[in-house]
């Protein structure tokens, strides 16, 4: 294979062979083997075969530490992508947990089937066929199956919460969102894994069915479909004709208009909670200070601070449902403690992937923090 | 080609009771469908919904799960926990559109040679009323 068109694109000619990847790197500091760097030389000095054929191309993160602390500005994100997409060419995959449960999940639903996806919703919710704004759901329901009651692996998660509440908040804005049966996944961790041809099938179906409602505004909760289809379909298909907003964007410009107030929710201790930054939210899409300035809004919380937050967060583990190790669960039960470590009550997710996996590491340890998802307390404190 | 549509079943047996059923079925010379392609697991608990979905993926339009009868498995349980498996497999894909009514599962025993005929001449008649599943990949 050859790597050099790779190495072009991604400005891997600029390494410096500085180092700052791999000691920046979560999964270097618990796999010693799992060096950035030494891919990166690899492709340089021409070892593309051996990169393609590395178990190890499917341990990186994509949690984007190194690309962000890059002094040569080399794009190891869309490196690592690349060399999945070659691996994948020649029928290299990583090893999916839950016995690739999800991955066929997402490959079934490119397939023209009519889903009954819509289930969470409940009758106090208001949503619509038609409209201005399109509510992206993306994998909740199915999460819900999986990780709920009585699913294949069950870690008593009820991830279609966060839809609820998504559509709570939404409905206080008197935005009455579109939601859709023929939605498909967003296809990220299809694109992440190297299967390309399978994530344009999807974003193809997604854009079908967005264009269809007749909806200009895509809102998306779940931070990788936000960067899935704000970045990586235009990328792929073409500039759309579509705006794609995260909801804490639009919920903090509620808030600074004053349209939308909080009110107390009812303890006179205030409850102390942290928040871990989803890669995808915070390095993907830079959004650190909305979330911040929605907790600051409510009463009665006090946000306290991880000593790595923001640009510095630690991923929550594993990515794409592939190679989850003993290393993921190492790196995760590091981050729990820097959460218990803050004194907080709450460690607060943005994500459903991290609040699973943050979720499934708590379940086989002592760790006692109480991990719940930000718009829990968000539709707690609207009146 | 002909006109009439053929479904693809893939059956999934357990060692012990259903895979030795369907062989007394073919040693007794008893008649059943084609259609099915049965895949030997040592227990029906080894069923992973993983497995199911993935039939479907790979084209098939219906999958038929059999094990020992409650109380019969070789290793104590396994059918109970293939049937608490099958009822969430059933709630996920008929979420994913596949429905549910194209997953079964029935309890065959060694000695139920006919049972085991009878149950897959049955399921092959219901997924031929049912038709192909729709948006097949492959036809």
């Amino acid at each position: 294979m050859n790597s050099e068109a790779i190495v072009k694109e991604t400005r891997a000619y600029h390494c410096l062979e500085c180092g700052v990847c791999t000691s920046s790197c979560p999964v270097a500091r618990v796999n010693p083997s799992f060096s950035p760097r030494l891919l990166v030389e690899k492709a340089l000095f021409g070892f593309g075969d051996e990169i393609v054929r590395d178990r190890d191309l499917w341990s990186c993160l994509v949690c984007g530490r190194c690309t962000s602390r890059c002094p040569s500005n080399v794009d190891y994100l869309s490196f690592i992508k690349e060399m999945r997409i070659e691996a994948s060419k020649l029928g290299e995959k990583g090893l999916f947990s839950h016995d690739g449960i999800l991955n066929t999940i997402m490959e079934l639903q490119s397939l023209n089937l009519r889903q009954k996806r819509t289930f969470w919703i409940t009758d106090d919710l208001e949503v619509a066929d038609e409209g201005e704004y399109f509510y992206f759901v993306g994998c909740l329901p199915y999460f819900d199956l999986v990780f709920g009651e009585g699913g294949y692996c069950d870690v008593g998660l009820k991830p279609t919460d966060r839809a609820r509440n998504t559509v709570r908040i939404l409905n206080k804005m008197g935005i009455k969102p579109v939601v859709s049966n023929d939605e498909r996944c967003c296809g990220h961790d299809l694109l992440w894994n190297g299967d390309l041809e399978g994530f344009r099938r999807l974003a193809e179906l997604n854009l079908k069915t967005i264009k269809k409602s007749g909806a200009k505004k895509v809102i998306c909760l779940c931070p990788e479909g936000y960067v899935t289809l704000k970045r990586d379909y235009p990328l792929y298909l073409g500039e759309q004709d579509l705006e794609v907003v995260q909801l804490y964007q639009l919920l903090a410009d509620e808030l600074e208009g004053g349209r939308l107030n909080f009110v107390e929710n009812g303890s006179d201790n205030p409850v102390k909670v942290t928040f871990h930054d989803p890669c995808s939210l915070g390095r993907m899409a830079e959004i650190y200070e909305e979330p911040r300035e929605i907790l600051s809004g409510i009463p009665g919380i006090e946000l306290v601070e991880m000593e790595r937050n923001r640009a510095d967060a630690l991923c929550c583990g594993t990515s794409g449902w592939v190679n989850c190790s003993s290393c993921s669960k190492q790196i995760q039960i590091e981050r729990l403690k820097e959460a218990e470590a803050t004194g907080a009550d709450i460690l607060l997710v943005a994500c459903p992937k991290c609040g699973i996996h943050l979720s499934c590491a708590k379940y086989n340890s002592d760790i006692k923090i109480d991990i719940k998802d930000i718009t829990d307390l968000i539709v707690r404190a609207m009146a | 080609m002909s006109g009439e549509f053929e479904p693809n079943i893939v059956g999934f047996a357990c060692n012990w009771c259903s895979y030795a059923g369907a062989d007394l079925a073919g040693t007794s010379r008893m008649k059943y469908p084609p259609n099915i392609r049965i895949i030997r697991v040592m227990c029906s608990g080894r069923v992973s919904p993983a497995f199911i979905l993935e039939a479907f993926q790979m084209g098939a339009d219906g999958v038929l799960v059999t094990g020992c009868h409650p109380g019969d498995c070789h290793y104590i349980a396994g059918n109970l926990k293939c049937e608490k498996t099958m009822e969430t497999t059933g709630k996920l894909i008929d979420v994913l559109g596949i429905g549910k009514e194209r997953l079964r599962l029935e309890w065959v025993s060694a000695s139920e040679g006919s049972k085991f005929a009878n149950v897959v001449t049955d399921f092959t008649n219901h997924i031929r009323g049912l038709g192909p599943l729709s948006g097949k990949s492959q036809g």
